[in-house]
């Protein structure tokens, strides 16, 4: 499902195209096209983006700040820390222990486990928090039992990091089975051979080569986290200052129409989302350095 | 990069193929594939069973009853019917993003290229207050949009079709993008130098390349858009039978404890999603065969 999320490091390279003649368009195809482009890009995403933060400043910064160290604010931000603490190295960990199964060995059904691993992408967010209802719920399958040892999952802490662990499952996995797949095994074998064990091999040489595949799925996998509303939507339970997560308390403020409030945290959730794509931007510029060929004494320019 | 070149990735597969009767020295075979299924398992695969579980507790006329019942059907009509118009903009607008992206150069390009992904880290919630913001009768478009030329975007079907297009713009782009970068301009010479128009050459040799790609694209922007919750509730208006989306419905059944209607529906578009699955994983392998990208 977020096959477009792969890590990718195609460098900037229009030039080769704009500088011959059986790859150039007419300057008025080139301009409309890109103007076309760059309005459906202003008006579907840097508007509404600017909307956020002009909406949060509109009763100026002392609203702004009344809204984000309000008590219940305060409460849904350790909330959704808490969440994406819990959820992040789970699956990072999870992550790293599919890629490496499935990259450095062999075994029946291989395909079967990499699309089972994708499914949680392809489901609904809200049947995501419903099927945690339905198994742990006051009527679901566990529902009594938990009553009975007032365990509460549902409309509870545990409910809404086992839903934002249900939405944020693939994430790591799905940057590392590539990446692993496409390095092989011929190093790792190699370090064994040479009488390393299990653990310095992962350690000294797989991690290294994966290291900003890793980071790309944690950077990600931790923006969704962070961000769900769906799925935690249906198991929080909506009660103030106890589960509600960020995205959570964006909505209440908002249904009470304290749109300013409503969009001073929202702001703080788009802020973390730019701090995402930086990092990720970042990364795929560390990671084009690094598998850009090391011999740069030879022509430059020149396709071989 | 011979990226098109068939042959040569057929012949590259073998040594594959002896590589796997190798006996694997590698450790850790079956902790991490233990590992792996029992976390699959716990945390995906028994809860997701659970809701086909209790669908079979009803039965099958009952389980009808819900699923085809008048305001259900409308909500499938109102998801699935704006999801695809939405995979149909996304598909034109983000093929010529992708290619403004790789063939032109123009002032704030990487700005834009980093910013492309914004739906993928935006919070759903967020996007959804923003979109509102913007196209209601008092926002700087639907000032103009409702205002002046009467058409209402925010709260209506169109404000649905509105927040489904931002959050699955980034698909189409991401999965053309470097396909559109793999291609040698030696396929567009030649086809220039053998004569052919640039439309031509567009239309016979660069789509037949970007079309499974287009189509993945395509594909998971349309299932995204299918289970999309966050960003469209609060643009939508949520007025049945008009504006009321099938997840909405979940919710909503939940809300009134109706566990059997709610789990009715929410097995209908778990089924729908596998099927998508299967079409975008097909989709993918397609479109690493016509691009040689499998080796």
């Amino acid at each position: 499902m977020a096959g477009a999320t792969t890590l990718h490091t195609g460098a900037d390279r229009a030039a080769r195209f704009e500088g011959r003649a059986a790859t150039r368009e007419p300057t008025w195809v080139k301009w409309t096209f890109i103007g076309v482009s760059l309005t459906f890009f202003t008006l579907f995403l840097l508007l509404p983006l600017i909307a956020v933060f002009h909406e949060a400043l509109r009763k100026g910064w002392e609203t702004y700040l009344a809204a984000l160290v309000h008590p219940d604010a305060l409460s849904a931000i350790r909330l959704t820390l808490t969440a994406a603490v819990i959820a992040v190295p789970l699956n990072l960990v999870f992550g790293v222990a599919a890629a490496w199964a499935i990259a450095k060995f062999d075994f029946r059904g291989k395909q079967l486990l990499i699309t089972l691993i994708d499914l949680p992408f392809s489901v609904s967010p809200v049947v995501a928090g419903l099927i945690y209802v339905l198994v742990f719920g006051a009527h679901g399958w566990f529902g009594e039992w938990l009553l009975d040892n007032e365990i509460q999952i549902i409309f509870a802490v545990p409910g809404i990091v086992l839903a934002t662990l249900f939405v944020t499952f693939p994430f790591v996995a799905r940057e590392l089975i590539p990446l692993m797949q496409a390095q092989g095994r011929d190093e790792e074998e190699a370090a064994i051979v040479l009488g390393a064990n299990g653990w310095q091999t992962f350690w000294h040489v797989t991690l290294p080569n994966i290291k900003w595949g890793l980071l790309y799925g944690v950077v990600l996998c931790n923006a969704r986290a962070m961000g769900e509303f769906g799925a935690v939507s249906v198991v929080s339970g909506h009660i103030r200052g106890e589960t509600n997560t960020m995205p959570l308390h964006v909505e209440i403020l908002y249904n009470e129409y304290q749109f300013a409030a409503a969009f001073a945290v929202a702001s703080l959730l788009a802020l973390l989302a730019l701090v995402t794509l930086v990092i990720k931007t970042w990364i795929e510029h560390r990671s084009a350095a690094d598998d850009a060929p090391p011999q740069e004494s030879g022509p430059q320019g020149a396709p071989a | 990069m011979p990226a098109y070149s068939a042959p040569l990735a057929r012949t590259r597969s073998s040594p594959k193929r002896l590589m796997a009767r190798r006996t694997n020295v590698l450790p850790g075979f079956g902790l991490s594939l233990g590992y792996t299924l029992v976390y699959l398992s716990l945390i995906v695969l028994i809860p997701l069973s659970g809701v086909f579980l209790r669908t079979m507790e009803l039965s099958w006329g009952e389980f009808w009853q819900v699923a085809t019942s008048p305001r259900v059907v409308a909500s499938y009509r109102i998801s699935f019917g704006l999801s695809l118009l939405a995979a149909t903009i996304n598909a034109v607008f983000g093929l010529l993003l992708a290619w403004s992206l790789v063939r032109y150069t123009f002032p704030g390009k990487k700005l834009v290229d980093a910013l492309v992904d914004l739906p993928f880290a935006l919070p759903t919630a967020v996007a959804g207050i923003a979109l509102t913001a913007l196209y209601a009768r008092n926002g700087w478009l639907g000032q103009w949009i409702e205002g002046e030329w009467g058409i209402k975007v925010a709260f209506g079907p169109l404000g649905i079709l509105v927040a489904l297009t931002f959050i699955g713009l980034p698909f189409v782009v991401r999965t053309v993008q470097p396909i559109l970068e793999d291609i040698e301009t030696e396929l567009e010479e030649a086809a220039a130098s053998l004569g052919a128009h640039r439309w031509q050459t567009f239309r016979h040799v660069l789509l037949p390349i970007l079309t499974p790609a287009l189509l993945t694209g395509f594909a998971l922007a349309f299932a995204r858009a299918v289970g999309e919750y966050g960003s469209v509730i609060f643009i939508a208006g949520n007025i049945p039978l008009v504006s009321e989306i099938t997840p909405l419905l979940i919710i909503t059944k939940l809300e009134q404890y109706e566990y059997a209607g709610a789990t009715a529906i929410a097995t209908v578009m778990l089924i729908i999603s596998f099927v998508l699955l299967l079409t975008i994983n097909g989709l993918q392998a397609w479109t690493n065969r016509v691009t040689g990208r499998d080796r």
